[in-house]
């Protein structure tokens, strides 16, 4: 019995410690996220913001929180109990357990697999499932309606992104995210990525329903979308959901495409070199989010159609083609990632 | 010993949710239940060592194979009577051939025998699991030991693919469909008329 505790009961407890770990914080960066996106937002549109809860506003997510926690939760009388339970749920947690693998510092990494950015990229297509489901078991025509738009829209893009994830794979020889941040790359060959990263951080938008894309919840047509029915609790799952899918899509932009915890653009100053991986992890994941924040407040809502479009016509042949161009430049330039 | 546990919970939550797809009356219940399954293979994968498979299975399958699974069986409104409906006459034929496919597995396995010293004159021997990773051992057996077969596999596939395409094809007239670059062709000249009006004439 001793020795079941000491071989599984011990790393059990210390693991379950260290996801408290990230997962607290991420809750309380979510909460924050939403209270910067509305300064953000206010300050764009000369407004204000919140400003009466707290000073600056800055307990208005706590008071937002609170009010969510106390309201009642209705089921519509024709809904799947079941399946409209589950969906906010799965939503939820696959925006948490897809942390497992993120490397916020040099070996401060929860799961150091080595097939992290495949255990990322199978772990955001299943997100799909919650809103379909919150969608179908909603037995509501909105709410029905912005499901699919959101799944057909989400798997459009899957696509593209997972062509811009191998090329970064081809660069740097390698799935384990950690090994990513630290491969080293010649100049020409960030230069060649760029474009990619354009095209990830669009598809991000669109992977994460935001502006310019969140057709699935187009309030003007749709009232809502995917979560119309959806009230106290399980909305709040939701939201915190999609505001904690953001944060974790910027993190993966920033491990594919701009060096993870190392300082940015290379620097080595000698008073810079105190600065812990994890804060510059931080700042650069929130410019990623700024990004998210800034496109709300000035690009217009696409037509749906056009959303397609641009993911298949345009996004997919291109990806493919540079896909190829960057195969080529690689062994032409004998830069190709040797095992 | 904990390993044997999570193996048999992944198993055994992979059987029930394998019985609950034929069992369930909801067409939609069904789908989420054969997802439910595809995802507990991949944990037994995974238990297997065999990362990077439960990451295809997942990526591939859950992702992408299941979601139009899902689609399609959301958009058509099957009633649960019909599918009660063809229960009892198909249940003796559907129980007949699994127990033909289960007898046939049983066979070959106990049937199964290797020639005297056939593993050490493979052409391409498996890599060993414990120096490369199994990322890298699939890669080198697929894309340079046994790439032209991979290449063949891929052209029947696309074949495959175009002939799907070809057959549901069907262009119907009188479609109007938005043509990109005419839209961008049209200038003021060609869609503006400015007429002079006389005043108090109207319109002729």
């Amino acid at each position: 019995m001793a020795e079941f505790f000491s071989e599984y009961m011990l790393p059990v407890l210390w693991i379950a410690a260290k996801i408290m770990m990230i997962v607290l914080p991420l809750l309380g960066a979510v909460a924050y996220l939403t209270y910067a996106e509305r300064k953000v937002l206010a300050a764009m549109q000369l407004r204000q913001g919140p400003m009466m809860v707290g000073p600056f506003g800055l307990l208005q997510p706590l008071a937002d929180g609170l009010k969510l926690f106390s309201k009642e939760m209705i089921f519509p009388q024709q809904s799947s109990k079941i399946v409209f339970v589950l969906a906010p749920m799965l939503t939820f947690t696959l925006s948490l357990v897809a942390w497992a693998v993120i490397p916020f510092d040099e070996g401060l990494v929860l799961a150091d697999i080595n097939v992290g950015i495949l255990y990322l990229f199978a772990i955001s297509s299943l997100g799909v499932y919650g809103i379909l489901m919150a969608g179908w078991a909603s037995n509501s025509r909105y709410a029905f309606l912005g499901g699919l738009r959101s799944a057909a829209q989400m798997v459009s893009y899957e696509v593209s992104i997972g062509f811009v994830i191998v090329s970064v794979m081809l660069v740097t020889g390698s799935m384990n995210l950690s090994e990513i941040v630290l491969a080293e790359r010649v100049w020409w060959v960030d230069l060649l990525l760029f474009p990619m990263f354009v095209i990830f951080v669009i598809s991000i938008l669109a992977e994460t329903n935001r502006a310019p894309f969140d057709l699935p919840e187009g309030e003007s047509e749709l009232v809502g979308g995917y979560n119309v029915e959806y009230s106290a609790m399980t909305f709040a799952l939701f939201f915190l959901g999609e505001y904690a899918n953001m944060i974790l899509m910027s993190a993966i932009a920033v491990i594919l495409f701009l060096g993870g915890w190392l300082p940015p653009f290379g620097i080595e100053f000698a008073w810079l070199s105190w600065v812990p991986g994890i804060v510059w992890f931080g700042l650069k994941t929130a410019s990623v989010l700024f990004i998210f924040l800034w496109a709300r407040a000035t690009l217009p809502r696409y037509r749906y159609d056009q959303l397609m479009r641009l993911g298949w016509k345009v996004f997919l042949p291109f990806t493919l083609v540079w896909l190829v161009v960057i195969a080529g430049a690689l062994l032409a330039g004998d830069a190709l990632p040797v095992m | 010993m904990v390993e044997a546990l999570i193996f048999y919970m992944f198993a055994f939550v992979l059987i029930a949710s394998a019985v609950m797809v034929v069992v369930s009356r909801n067409p939609v219940h069904s789908v989420l239940f054969l997802v439910m399954a595809f995802f507990n293979t991949a944990g037994l994968f995974v238990l297997l060592g065999a990362e990077f498979i439960a990451m295809m299975l997942v990526i591939v399958y859950v992702g992408a194979v299941a979601v139009l699974f899902l689609f399609v069986v959301m958009m058509l409104e099957i009633g649960k009577v019909s599918m009660k409906e063809g229960m009892v006459t198909y249940l003796p034929v559907g129980l007949f051939v699994g127990l033909v496919l289960l007898a046939e597995l049983v066979f070959v396995y106990l049937g199964w025998e290797m020639a005297e010293g056939a593993a050490d004159r493979r052409l391409f021997p498996t890599p060993d699991a414990s120096e490369v990773a199994n990322t890298h051992a699939l890669g080198q057996i697929i894309y340079t030991h046994n790439v032209y077969l991979f290449q063949i596999s891929g052209l029947i596939l696309l074949v495959a693919m175009i002939g799907a395409i070809v057959l549901s094809l069907r262009t119907r007239p009188g479609v109007r469909k938005q043509d990109i670059a005419d839209q961008l062709d049209r200038r003021r000249e060609d869609a503006v008329e400015l007429h002079k009006v006389e005043s108090g004439a109207g319109i002729k």
